[in-house]
């Protein structure tokens, strides 16, 4: 594709930062528990200035409802499934809101569906947590997955039906342990979601987080990595498909707060129809402790048509010049008319080849999960939804 | 027996300053089984030929006709110019990130004839035609065109031309950036096909050295937009021995 850059502040090509070149700090943002900390939501502050508070659905009020029946999950040999009161010392431990959305879904929910990967458990099958909504009510919901030691599991988190949601989601890698952690956003049309995910890796641990949004008005996701002990490494990976009138923010943080730590991000999104807008904030804070970290980060957007919108910021802090490496590439480009033309060239329609590259840009990253039956549904709400065009 | 014909071909395009008409009046017919080559100094409008009748968009055809076997394929598409079996192997193939080689062959070949092809005969062709271009068996897995070699690219194009069975084939600076091996290699594919599938060839060429290796039925110069003259073999051997020079001070 030929890249052009789209409101890109800095990192059109792939490049390197020496040491010593703050952009940001990220580090600082206010954290709290509680909604009344945070300010009431305006266009003017940098976390939402991208997106029209009214598109919120009342996700930003002091009082939401709450999620409880419509989350589904199936019992199974190495995982235990508690729902515990929000009370408990184990909620907020991992991580806190860092804006008023997530603080609202904090205080608002009660209780708080706790998830743990018995130690040493090595789970053969993904374990499903489907979360079906059915009203456009805002409401709340909050779930702690803690993998113990040594324990490797995958957890499929899937989005579906109409839901207003503010999430949030305290993820707990524990020593040695890995996990492979999806969330499937693909909501009916009139949903808004925004959530939260706070990861927190001890040492020699990996986890690897993907999320998948494909359906929904609104759907802003905030999910952030931090290293604790050395040795462990993170991969994020994200696709996106917007259509007409849809918004899609990711905003990922990876915090190398360990020593010898490795981080990949990669996020790849598609943009069709009038107001498909997408949003991709990626910041990757190395702090001083952090020597020889390896990190790198990547968005790729692929806009179909004219009237779509993809914003894409990479930004990266580092605090310690003894690091293996530190990179990042952003770039937005329009579908390309020469790949076009060569696959035509070889008797494939307009519609075919366009179909043949966007499929290719986005299912690698599906592929990331290897979850089979993830991969087959996702392409296959892909293809139906390149058929609309 | 197929035919091509290419009648009094003008073709601009557009450029900084302004319309510019590249091709100035073009005759050529090629039938099944000839091999033509057409050669001619850099910017007498070669390629621009070449890209004209695959139906690049960028170029203009304001005059003239291209018929094959009587049908008007200036009213097809790209696409449908591929299906009616007219097939360019590019001189610069574009790259196509996330899409795999055999996934790519396959889909094209489908769109050709209409119908996916039995799978276990179908591996078996790409495979054979992949060992006679001397194609590592891992290149079926790679990205079209992502990360290859000049020499790599010239012969994945060659590739699909034996594989889409075209009925006449236009090579645009196919042996452009070949050293000596790969263009056997190449050559040796085009004469494959050619005896196979009683193809039609455009040879387009600045160079007499592929001529070594693929004799052409006729050699026509191009010079400023027109085929300047035009002759057999024979023709070739005085272009190696004279050069352009003759035509441009002309």
């Amino acid at each position: 594709m030929t890249d052009t850059s789209t409101n890109v502040q800095h990192g059109l090509t792939e490049h390197s930062h020496g040491a010593g070149v703050p952009l940001q700090i990220r580090s600082d943002r206010p954290r709290s528990k509680s909604v009344s900390n945070f300010p009431a939501i305006d266009q003017r502050q940098d976390l939402w200035r991208y997106l029209d508070a009214s598109a919120l659905k009342g996700l930003d009020a002091d009082v939401l409802a709450e999620y409880s029946n419509e989350v589904q999950f199936e019992e199974t040999t190495g995982v235990t499934f508690t729902w515990i009161a929000s009370s408990d010392s184990r909620v907020g431990s991992i991580g806190l809101p860092e804006d008023r959305v997530a603080a609202a879904a904090y205080t608002n929910a009660s209780k708080t569906l706790l998830v743990e990967i018995a130690k040493e458990a090595v789970l053969a099958e993904p374990l499903r947590i489907n979360v079906v909504g059915s009203s456009s009510v805002a409401s709340a919901l909050h779930l702690i997955i803690v993998a113990k030691p040594f324990s490797q599991a995958t957890i499929v988190l899937e989005h579906s039906g109409l839901g207003v949601l503010g999430e949030n989601i305290e993820i707990d890698i524990q020593d040695e342990a890995k996990l492979n952690f999806v969330s499937v956003q693909n909501w009916e049309s009139g949903s808004s979601h925004v959530a939260a995910h706070y990861s927190k890796l001890g040492r020699n641990s990996y986890l690897k987080h993907s999320v998948a949004t494909f359906g929904g008005d609104l759907i802003r996701i905030t999910p952030v990595s931090t290293f604790t002990g050395p040795g462990s490494e993170v991969e994020m990976n994200g696709v996106y498909f917007a259509d007409a009138g849809q918004h899609i923010e990711n905003r990922p943080f990876v915090d190398h707060a360990a020593p010898n730590c490795k981080s990949r991000v990669t996020y790849k999104g598609a943009l069709q129809g009038n107001k498909a807008h997408t949003v991709w904030i990626g910041d990757v804070l190395i702090r001083v402790v952090a020597e020889g970290t390896d990190t790198y980060e990547l968005n790729r957007n692929l806009l179909l048509t004219d009237g779509a919108r993809a914003d894409s910021v990479p930004n990266l802090e580092i605090e310690t010049g003894e690091i293996k490496g530190a990179g990042h590439a952003s770039a937005s480009g329009r579908f390309d008319d020469e790949q076009l033309f060569y696959l035509q060239a070889r008797g494939i329609t307009v519609d075919e080849a366009r179909r043949l590259v966007v499929l290719g840009f986005l299912v690698e990253i599906l592929q990331r999960t290897g979850v089979e039956d993830v991969i087959e549904r996702m392409t296959s709400v892909l293809e139906e939804r390149l058929g609309r065009s | 027996m197929a035919i091509l014909q290419i009648k009094n071909l003008h073709v601009s395009v557009e450029t900084d300053q302004g319309t510019k008409e590249i091709l100035k009046g073009v005759d050529l017919t090629i039938r099944s089984g000839e091999i033509h080559a057409v050669m001619g100094p850099n910017g007498s409008g070669k390629s621009t030929l070449a890209y004209s009748i695959a139906g690049h968009p960028k170029y203009q055809v304001t005059q003239g006709e291209i018929l094959l076997d009587g049908e008007n394929v200036l009213e097809m598409s790209v696409d449908e110019r591929a299906r009616a079996g007219l097939f360019l192997a590019m001189q610069y193939p574009v790259e196509i990130p996330g899409v795999s080689v055999s996934n790519f062959l396959r889909t094209a070949k489908t769109a050709i004839t209409g119908e996916a092809p039995a799978l276990r005969t179908w591996i078996k062709e790409v495979r054979e035609s992949m060992d006679n271009l001397k194609m590592d068996a891992t290149f079926s897995e790679r990205n079209v065109n992502e990360g290859f070699s000049g020499g790599e690219k010239k012969r994945h194009e060659i590739l699909q031309m034996e594989l889409l069975k075209p009925r006449f084939a236009v090579l645009d600076e196919t042996d452009s950036g070949l050293d000596v091996d790969a263009l056997k290699i190449v050559a040796e594919g085009v004469n494959r096909a050619h005896a196979a599938n009683d193809l039609g060839v455009l040879l387009i060429t600045h160079y007499t050295r592929i001529l070594k290796y693929i004799k052409p039925d006729f050699v026509h110069v191009f010079v400023d937009g027109k085929v300047a003259e035009e002759g057999g073999a024979e023709l070739a051997d005085r272009l190696e021995a004279e050069g352009y020079d003759r035509y441009v001070k002309a």
